[in-house]
Formats: structure tokens, sequence, C-alpha cells
């Protein structure tokens, strides 16, 4: 439920940029979303099919990248990339971990006209 | 044509919490995000936690809820400044409702701001309010499979708290799969076991908070 106020800021962020590059459409928003982001693309785009009417955006497409769960071992000392459903070191199985990425939404950039 | 943008979605959020993070640290207030599911027992572990701290600290409570002000009226009969904060249908607070309640606090007079988080293991742990801390509470009824399915809440929390732990016997509950899955995503994290209905547990719960509290305004 809180897509919805996750959008009201996706679609002020396409605005503005669009705006600033002088495009008068908003064709699609390209977003990069972390595992533990809790964004839901599909949810995204409902809200948007309806915050979006009347403005540039009218129309626009999410597209969502998914980013790793980037990990360093405490125990190993290593970095690497892990599941959400299973949480461990890929390299020595050790479980204290500290999470370097995996929170993150971004809107990265916009196909316009 | 494209254009790069590499805006962070969540940037309104972070700003606003460090603004009431710079508020309430200008006016030596802690203030600590408590989460758990709906019928955890937020309400009345506060209540508890309440009536130890409260010769020591001057206390304050957000009752975050979709809706009502029952929980808003149980800490106001303990006669502390108590808000409710009504989201009317968010699933959690944000920072921009907590800078919009500040103000209806006398915060020069406070030491310590609980805020009671909408009942949910999801989406309040994503979002960043200003808390000096956190604490999570989990109860037996729940299940013990919870740190697994929510795994967020209980790695981005300062303190994990396992409640009724006097209904132990009566549930399928290991509470060494909950021990072992917090160690885990969280491996720093304490844990207490509590039972606030036998009010087993309290005083050591409370104890941690006290020194806590009191690292957080020195």
């Amino acid at each position: 439920m809180h897509e919805l106020a996750i959008t009201e800021s996706i679609l002020k962020i396409a605005l503005e940029s669009a705006e600033q590059h002088g495009a008068k459409r908003v064709r699609a928003i390209r977003l990069a979303i972390g595992p533990f982001s809790g964004v839901v693309p599909e949810c995204v785009q409902t809200y948007l099919d309806v915050l979006a009417k009347g403005t540039a955006a009218e129309g626009a497409k999410i597209e969502a990248r998914q980013l790793p769960l980037r990990v360093r071992c405490r125990d190993c000392g290593k970095e690497g990339e892990v599941s959400r459903t299973r949480i461990e070191c890929p390299f020595c199985g050790g479980l204290r971990l500290e999470r370097l990425s995996g929170k993150e939404c971004t809107v990265e950039n916009l196909e316009v006209e | 044509m494209e254009i790069t943008v590499m805006h962070q979605v969540m940037e309104w959020n972070e700003d606003v919490s460090a603004e009431v993070r710079a508020e309430l640290r200008k006016n030596r207030v802690c203030l600590i995000n408590v989460m758990g599911s709906p019928g955890t027992g937020k309400t009345t572990l506060l209540t508890s936690l309440i009536a130890k701290l409260r010769r020591e600290f001057s206390i304050g409570v957000i009752e975050g809820d979709i809706t009502g002000q029952i929980d808003a009226e149980k800490i106001a009969a303990l006669q502390i400044p108590s808000v409710q904060l009504n989201t009317d249908g968010a699933c959690h607070i944000e920072a921009m409702s907590i800078r919009k309640i500040l103000p209806q606090f006398d915060l020069e007079k406070l030491d310590v701001l609980f805020v009671e988080n909408i009942g949910n293991l999801v989406c309040p742990a994503e979002f960043d309010i200003g808390e000096n801390f956190r604490i999570t509470i989990l109860s037996v009824p729940e299940g013990d499979d919870k740190v697994k399915k929510y795994p967020l809440m209980f790695t981005d929390t300062d303190c994990l708290v396992v409640n009724k732990c006097d209904m132990l016997p009566y549930f399928d509950f290991h509470l060494k799969t909950v021990q072992d899955d917090y160690r885990g995503v969280n491996p720093e994290g304490p844990l207490f076991l509590v039972s606030n209905r036998t009010g087993w547990g309290i005083p050591e719960l409370a104890e941690h908070l006290r020194m806590r509290i009191r690292d957080e305004l020195a």
C-alpha cells in the first residue's frame, strides 16, 4: 500500500526531469529496485496509471530492473550476492552478514519524446 | 530519446527524517520506533515500560493506527502526553507525519518519545522516521517463522523482544529457530524474552532501554 506515496514521488521526479530536458511526453520510467526496497513494480504501475492522468507521463510504462542483495560476511570477510530467501554467505555459509545493498529504489532514466 | 535521472525515490523521506532527527537532537529527545504485528502487545508492553522508565525520564507517546483513538486513550490514562496519528489506510508511518505532529509536544520538557508504529511486519521497516533506535516485538502465538518471512523487520532493528513467553508451553514455537534466524540477519542485535502478562523479563528489557536512552541523550 505504501506504493502510493512512492509512486507520487516517482511521478514528481519523472515530470521534473522531463521538463528540465524539454521533453513533451514520458513513455517509460526505468527503476532500479533492491529486493528489500519493498516496492512492487506492478503496484507502482497501477497507481501511476491513475496519478499520471492529464500529465506528460500519462500512459507511461514502469520498467523495473532488479538489483542484487549484496552482503559482506563478518566471518570470512568476502563480499557476495545472496537471495532474500537464503541469507547466508555464499563462500563459507556464515550467517553473520552485513548488508551492503538491497534497499534501493532509484529512478535511473526515462524514455521521453 | 532517453534521459538519465538517477534519483533516489525515498529521498523525500530520508530528507525529512534527517530534519526530525535534528529537531529532536536540539531538544535532547530520544525517539524510539516500536514495531510489530497487530496484537503482538505493543501498547501493553509500552505501558509496562513507561511505568519502569517514567521516574527517570519524561516520556511522550505517538500512537500510530490506521484509524481510531483506542491506543492513545490507553496511554493518556497514564497521564503521559500522547497523540494519536491516524494514517487513514496507510500501512506505515512516514517521517513527514512525525514532523507534522512534533509541535503538539513540549519537546523541551521531553526526554523520550515512543512511536508505536502501525501493526505490520512489512512496510514500517522500510521507512526511517527519524528515530534514535528501533524495537521489534514478536509474540509467541504469531509463530517462529516470522524472522524468515519478514527479514527486513528483524535485520533493521536495534532490539528484538519476544513477548508472551508464558505461552511457550501451549504453542509449537521453537525459540531456538527465532534465535538462530535473528542471529543470521542481525548478528549483533540484542534479544529479550518477556511475558508482559506475568512481568517476566520486563525489568531486564527496561534496564537495557534505560542504558540505551542515557547513551542517546548523552
